[in-house]
């Protein structure tokens, strides 16, 4: 009987309201606004500042705001507005910055915006402020006026094909940068504020959903190393917002921490899987299948030598304290992990590329570092450039046996000579087989382009990591070094296959972004992550046993059973796929996953834990009950010996972000 | 003429800049988005509110219909992103929850013959879990299919169908407390 359904579908038409025809004409009125200020950019119109009549809006806008301050749907009404209105006019905001011909916002419209995101009891408190902004911009509003160039900057690149508005409007943000010095925390409140507040990209999925073995027993992904999702997770924390939910890869996070799971055996393959299984922490009818891959530690002594190209924007919008004055102390950290015997170079790109430093041995510290100081902020990015001319300079490099990388350190800007992102990373796929890696270390948000990054490093052989703080550096770039610059198997695939008689259900957590073709396992010339030195790469499957209660789906009707070896116990059967170094055809290592794998040691929990923890922040459905507090519980048993403290790290964010989730 | 284009024709337009194509695509559309906002707050003034942010940001959004989708299909996803979007700023400025959390409060002030219809109805809506109430509120006009709604919230069609059946747990068991009590 749907009779429960049909009884709220009648009370909620009972209920729902016509909509009211003055808002609707006052909303649809805003959408046309915007929509012709959408238009107002593009290359083909007149620039915006001349644009008289949304100027006349705007003032009308204003006043309209002022006078009827009292009514909540007034202010409401208005902001949007303002919003758009006042970045045309502003004439006390452009004299505050230097390019007169800069289209600048009014301190008055972040506040509009803050309108409309908090609650009734603050209006009285706002509305005084909003009046006065709008009659004298005091000095304390420019912390917030970044925050709308970068909301034009986000219309004006979304809008496709108007690089030249890009461009300058990155321009207009370096310069306000450079005036601020500090990114301010404040900032970070307007990231998830409002629909469109940032330039902020970020490359995700919908979650893995739910398989069904006899449908479909076969899972396939490759591996992935990186460790931006942590960082960015940790920055937005830290600013006191929940990060967005495309930011959370929750293999990212996972992977993030150094595990001690066993390590391989000299002299066999360049890594070792252990498979776990153990009881769900948030689902006491079904099971977590952890598939644990442990790379193994060459000697470091008689490591090759490098060929570093640090590939560095130097575009305006790097200019802030967490950008480039930290990437410098970064790789100040690193030189001392360096050999005589390697070798540095640095590329520029701002505007045009450049050799910022000819390739010079890392004993040379003074020169590298006289180099890495003279380094400044401005000008707009041209990213592909200054990659083919890292590439030529690495090549230039390398000697037979050498290892080379590119190292591109940015925040994201690649909205000047990127026309055709495919054509970028075919470009970057075809030099990694050729023998030069890229990595990528991102740095700074608000502009970090998150989804480029992420498919750079994927199409490089290399990792992404997010730099926020020197100790993140101290992580990245010295004690992982090894790992970072030193790949002991490429192209590392995973396949599980799934036994139909032992598990009803499973679902993969996290990996959406590396997901493969079932058929793409064997074949050696589809693309697939890289392990390096010392590197542990996590996997975890939920599993639901047959027979379960947890099985979420019914049996088919009209399907038979397939039929299965009912004597088999085997949960699964996993596959591993990888190369060695240089070479072109993969290696294969087969095991069965049994029901009694190895123990569950610490770090197999605590890994849960922050799997657990990524469901949680993407707000995932198959957590049930299971809360913040849960995980706090989980990751402070599982903490350990914790020797760099990035566990401790982890559970007191997790903390914040019960705090910031709660009601 | 215009009149018989269809949604997704509009909008293509519209991406590309025809005025009167999205004026008359928002106008076609204006009255079920704002429904839907609705369903989803639970209050007249969130769901004004919410519409406000959708038409703010529709013109941009619409920069990247593709047409893989029906235009209905997409805009619901849209309106869904802007309403967690507010939902997240809500818990992000620990502010106490509104719309359908806040309504017995304001449905006491309230008279008239439905009200123990309407109360009802808040009640049912608010002891649903957000993503079971979200599926219903998409669902219950019976405007789109469960497969639809699979594609406006990200998910299969078979977590829609099992979302639903799970609702109607919740509202049986809800009815039985009440004959209970």
């Amino acid at each position: 009987m749907s009779d429960t359904l049909d009884k709220l579908n009648a009370a909620m038409k009972a209920a729902t309201p016509e909509p009211d025809q003055a808002a609707k004409a006052k909303n649809m009125r805003l959408a046309m606004e915007n929509f012709d200020l959408l238009q107002g950019l593009a290359p083909d119109a007149r620039p915006i500042a001349e644009n008289r009549p949304v100027v006349g809006r705007l003032k009308a806008g204003v006043s309209t705001m002022i006078q009827s301050l009292t009514t909540r749907g007034g202010l409401a009404a208005t902001t949007a507005l303002v919003a758009f209105g006042l970045i045309v006019i502003s004439p006390q905001g452009r004299s505050l910055f230097t390019p007169p011909d800069v289209v600048l916002p009014s301190p008055a419209e972040p506040q509009g915006t803050r309108l409309r995101d908090d609650t009734f009891d603050k209006v009285s408190e706002v509305d005084g402020n909003a009046a006065t902004h709008v009659e004298i911009p005091a000095a304390e509003p420019v912390m917030n006026a970044p925050v709308i160039l970068q909301e034009l900057a986000d219309t004006a690149v979304s809008s496709a094909p108007t690089p030249a508005i890009g461009q300058s409007l990155s321009k207009h943000r370096s310069n306000l940068a450079g005036g601020i010095a500090p990114m301010p925390a404040r900032r970070l409140e307007y990231e998830t504020s409002t629909p469109q507040s940032n330039t902020e990209a970020f490359s995700n999925e919908a979650p893995n959903h739910l398989n069904v073995t006899i449908d479909d027993p076969v899972s396939t992904f490759s591996i992935d190393v990186d460790t931006a999702s942590y960082g960015v997770v940790r920055s937005s924390l830290s600013n006191g917002i929940l990060p967005p939910t495309d930011a959370v890869r929750v293999e990212e996070m996972v992977n993030y921490f150094p595990y001690d799971y066993a390590a391989p055996d000299a002299g066999g393959a360049p890594f070792r899987p252990t498979v776990s299984v153990m009881q769900t922490p948030w689902n006491a009818d079904t099971q977590l299948v952890h598939i644990a891959l442990q790379g193994q530690m060459p000697a470091i002594d008689d490591r090759p030598p490098l060929n570093l190209v640090f590939l560095i924007d130097t575009s305006g919008s790097m200019q802030n304290a967490d950008k480039l004055p930290l990437l410098k102390q970064s790789f100040r950290l690193m030189l001392g992990q360096l050999r005589p015997q390697d070798q540095v170079a640095i590329v520029t790109y701002a505007g045009s590329a450049g050799l910022a430093l000819e390739p010079t041995s890392a004993g040379d510290r003074a020169t590298i570092i006289a180099a890495l100081e003279q380094l400044e902020a401005g000008g707009s990015t041209a990213g592909q450039q200054g990659l083919q001319q890292a590439y030529s300079v690495a090549e230039k490099m390398a000697e037979d046996g050498e290892v080379s990388r590119v190292i591109l350190a940015t925040d994201g800007d690649f909205n000047v000579g990127l026309s055709d992102p495919d054509a970028l990373k075919t470009f970057i796929a075809d030099k990694r087989d050729s023998g030069t890696y890229l990595s990528v270390l991102g740095f700074g948000r608000g502009n970090l382009d998150d989804a480029t990054l992420q498919a750079l490093a994927q199409n490089g052989n290399g990792q992404a990591a997010y730099i926020d703080t020197l100790t993140e550096a101290q992580k990245a770039l010295v004690d992982q070094l090894s790992g970072a610059l030193f790949p002991i198997a490429n192209d590392v695939k995973i396949q599980v296959e799934f036994n139909p008689a032992t598990i009803a259900e499973y679902r993969l957590i996290g990996y959406e972004t590396r997901a493969l073709a079932r058929e793409d396992f064997n074949n050696d010339k589809v693309d697939a992550g890289e392990i390096g030195a010392g590197h542990a790469v996590t996997a975890i499957y939920e599993v639901t046993p047959t027979g379960s209660q947890a099985v979420l789906n019914n049996p088919l009707r009209y399907q038979t059973e397939a039929a299965v070896d009912d004597t088999s116990s085997e949960l699964g059967f996993l596959r591993l796929r990888y190369k060695k170094p240089g070479e072109a055809t993969s290696a294969l290592i087969e095991m069965p996953i049994l029901p009694e794998m190895s123990p569950v040691s610490i770090d197999v929990q605590f890994s849960a834990a922050i799997a657990g923890f990524g469901q949680l922040l993407r707000g995932s459905d198959y957590l049930g009950e299971w809360s913040w507090g849960d995980a706090i519980a989980m990751a402070s048993t599982a903490r350990g010996e914790d020797e760099f403290g990035y566990r401790a790290e982890a559970i007191s964010l997790m903390r914040l972000a019960k705090s910031l989730s709660a009601d | 003429m215009r009149m018989k284009t269809s949604d997704e024709a509009l909008a293509k337009a519209a991406a590309s800049g025809d005025r009167d194509a999205f004026a008359l695509l928002l106008e076609r559309r204006y009255d079920g988005l704002f429904r839907l906002a609705f369903r989803l707050t639970g209050s007249r003034a969130e769901a004004e509110d919410l519409t406000q942010d959708i038409c703010a940001l529709l013109p941009s959004k619409l920069r990247a219909f593709r047409a893989e989708a029906k235009f209905s299909t997409w805009l619901y996803r849209v309106a869904v992103n802007a309403a967690h979007d507010r939902r997240r700023k809500a818990q992000t400025h620990a502010r106490m929850a509104q719309g359908w959390g806040e309504w017995e409060t304001a449905i006491k002030a309230e008279q008239s013959e439905t009200s123990g219809q309407v109360v009802w109805l808040n009640e049912a809506m608010t002891s649903l879990p957000d993503d079971l109430r979200e599926t219903v509120a998409l669902v219950l006009d019976q405007e789109i299919t469960h497969r639809e709604a699979g594609e406006v919230l990200g998910v299969s069609e078979g977590t829609i169908s099992w979302r639903i059946s799970e609702a109607k747990k919740h509202l049986r068991y809800l009815a039985k407390q009440e004959a209970g009590q």
